[in-house]
């Protein structure tokens, strides 16, 4: 067998692995390295475990939060956790309004790989009336120059439901109209 | 502290594994101090952030074997982001609890080893797997939604309070924000133009920052550190072989880490823990940290300062090497550290507190020297293999403390006047966790 092609260039290198699988690479101090190409693929098995209804809700076009049972405390988290985070006692499933507000908001032109085919996208992180907390989620229906803080939002649901964070996003309110759901 | 090594960060070193990286900076580290052998090292403390990265579990054991430190104990440190940060305090509590007399603290990464995106990928899976990775997983995305709330608190709602069209408002302060973080890039690329070790040294406009590449709005490419492979060691003694093994040793004078929520949402809207020179008053309206500023940074900040009995860090720092993976987070942190109040930080690179007196980075900065931020150039300019990133950092603060920068750089530009005391500062994930460290010359 052929002996791998040498390169002075690491993108010269990754060009190489993706030809033929294997190259050599050379530095500047004269070292010479053979490197292959080694593909990495798993699926995982991710259980939502408690917080379980929170996407199962989603499905159904619901949104909720969780609220503290503590007597004294009775914060409410528009992201979901089991135990309160301020005094430790467990919290039960609240819904949530379907209308919020832009507490702050990106567009994002990268991203994570497995997400780079779905750029520009908007991440928004949602106010909303008598919540403690904030949920981030996808902002949909609007472009870079629209969006600013304070901005009325309103939740849409995916009608195939995928169980996933995705299956809930928020999109301008027009015209002060009350959200609908689905 | 006695000695300090660090490879070249390079955006790719494909010719090196982990391994060899840590040997060539511990080589380095060792020559500097004939009296050190291997055999006096009692142990060791080795950071990685990413198995993702090595493809290669145990990695830290790996490198323990290849520098023929078996069977002395060791443990691997991962802190995400804080990664360098803690294993420098992990090794600085192997002495101070008298466990070691001299200890080891090794760190690398090798983010070459996948393509940049899937790094980007990687890095994002330390966001919270239910919530927020499958909405894009992205860590400029996550600093781009804090930032734009920082603009909004501290510029929409105050510099351009006047304007009245609220959309107007708002775009006027990401125009100003944008522009002042695009002087830190200027500043921190430049610094790097005379420290051999940078990554990407560059002699940058405003102008050229702010066309760069927008990768997540506002934040643009030159704004943002990028994939390295690099390695650094520490090595760190108690007060008698330090003074044995160096006529320069450097004092671990303080030491803070601080924490917070792992997602943005669910970051809480209080009071500010005030610094010794802040009053509450001062943020009688301010709902803290919000998604706005770093409470772990706060947190780590006033540990650390206690502890080194720093009473105003304004005064008592002559430097800071700070984790700015983001120009953005350079400006949040300032004021996170009680270098500025909370709201003051874009002021307080106008004035150019943070800059060097001695370099002209074609802007005015009056206050230049002040107290120089990232004189080594920052993760910015000089890369950022997440685990040897707050290793480095303290190898450059030891050199400037040292005096000894002119030897390492062959270039005294970078060498502050007899820096007393200097603190270094590791961020994690989107603040959940930070590491502040006071160094201070020890002879």
């Amino acid at each position: 067998m052929a002996r791998p092609k040498l390169f002075e260039s690491f993108r010269e290198v990754q060009a190489e692995l993706e030809r033929s699988g294997s190259a050599l690479f050379r530095d500047k101090d004269g070292f010479e390295a053979l490197v292959i190409k080694n593909p990495y693929a798993i699926n995982y098995i991710h259980s939502y475990a408690e917080d379980t209804p929170f996407f199962l809700g989603l499905s159904e076009g619901r949104l909720l939060g969780s609220q503290c049972t503590g007597p004294k405390c009775e914060f409410l988290y528009a992201t979901p956790r089991g135990h309160c985070m301020v005094c430790g006692t467990r919290t039960r499933w609240q819904e949530l309004p379907l209308n919020g507000k832009l507490h702050s908001w990106t567009t994002c032109h990268f991203g994570s790989e497995a997400f780079l085919k779905e750029t520009p996208y908007n991440l928004g992180l949602v106010e909303f009336e008598g919540a403690g907390s904030l949920l981030l989620a996808r902002i949909k229906e609007a472009t870079e120059s629209e969006l600013y803080v304070g901005m009325p939002v309103e939740a849409r649901f995916d009608a195939r439901p995928k169980f996933s964070i995705t299956d809930i996003w928020f999109v301008p309110v027009k015209g002060g109209s009350s959200p609908a759901r689905r | 502290m006695v000695t300090g090594g660090v490879t070249k960060f390079a955006k790719a070193h494909p010719a090196m594994d982990f391994r060899l990286m840590v040997k060539r900076a511990y080589d380095q580290a060792l020559a500097e101090t004939p009296n050190l052998t291997r055999d006096r090292i009692d142990g060791t403390r080795i950071s990685y952030f990413s198995d993702h990265f090595t493809r290669q579990l145990k990695a830290a054991s790996m490198v323990q074997d290849y520098l023929g430190m078996n069977p002395k104990g060791s443990v691997r440190i991962e802190w995400g982001g804080a990664t360098g940060g803690e294993c420098f305090q992990a090794a600085y509590e192997a002495v101070a609890s008298g466990r070691m007399d001299i200890c080891l603290a090794a760190g690398f990464e090798t983010m070459s080893r996948v393509a940049t995106w899937k790094g980007n990928e990687f890095i994002a899976l330390a966001s919270d797997t239910n919530y927020d990775f499958p909405l894009g997983g992205f860590y400029t995305g996550y600093y781009a939604l804090m930032v734009v709330r920082h603009m909004y608190e501290y510029l929409a709602l105050r510099k351009f309070a006047h304007v009245a069209d609220e959309r107007e408002r708002q775009r006027l302060a990401i125009q100003e924000g944008s522009r002042i973080m695009s002087w830190v890039s200027v500043k921190n690329h430049r610094n790097a133009v005379h420290n051999p070790y940078a990554q990407y040294p560059k002699r940058l406009t405003v102008e050229q920052v702010l066309a760069s590449e927008l990768i997540s709005y506002p934040l643009t490419r030159e704004q943002i550190c990028t994939m390295s492979d690099g390695a650094a060691v520490v090595v760190l003694a108690d007060e008698a072989r330090a003074k044995e093994l160096t006529d320069r040793p450097i004092l671990v004078k303080g030491v803070g880490c601080g924490t917070d929520t792992m997602r943005l949402a669910d970051r809480p809207f209080g009071k500010v823990p005030l610094m010794p020179h802040e009053k509450a008053a001062d943020y009688a309206d301010l709902p803290y940290p919000g998604v706005h500023s770093f409470r772990a940074g706060r947190a780590a900040g006033l540990e650390a300062y206690r502890h080194a009995g720093i009473e105003d860090p304004r005064k008592e720092l002559d430097f800071i090497e700070l984790h700015d993976a983001y120009a953005s987070s350079e400006i949040q942190t300032y004021e996170d550290l009680g270098l500025c109040k909370y709201g003051e930080g874009y002021d307080y690179v106008l004035r150019g507190d943070p800059f060097l007196a001695n370099i002209d980075y074609g802007l005015p900065t009056p206050k230049a020297g002040a107290l120089p931020v990232n004189p080594s150039g920052g993760l910015i300019a000089c890369g950022h293999p997440v685990g040897a990133t707050g290793l480095m950092q303290a190898v450059f603060a030891f050199w400037q403390l040292q005096g000894r920068i002119a030897t390492h750089f062959g270039d005294a530009t970078l060498q502050l006047k007899k820096p007393k005391r200097g603190a270094i500062h590791s961020h994690a994930g989107t603040g959940s966790s930070v590491t502040v460290s006071i160094l201070e010359r020890g002879f």
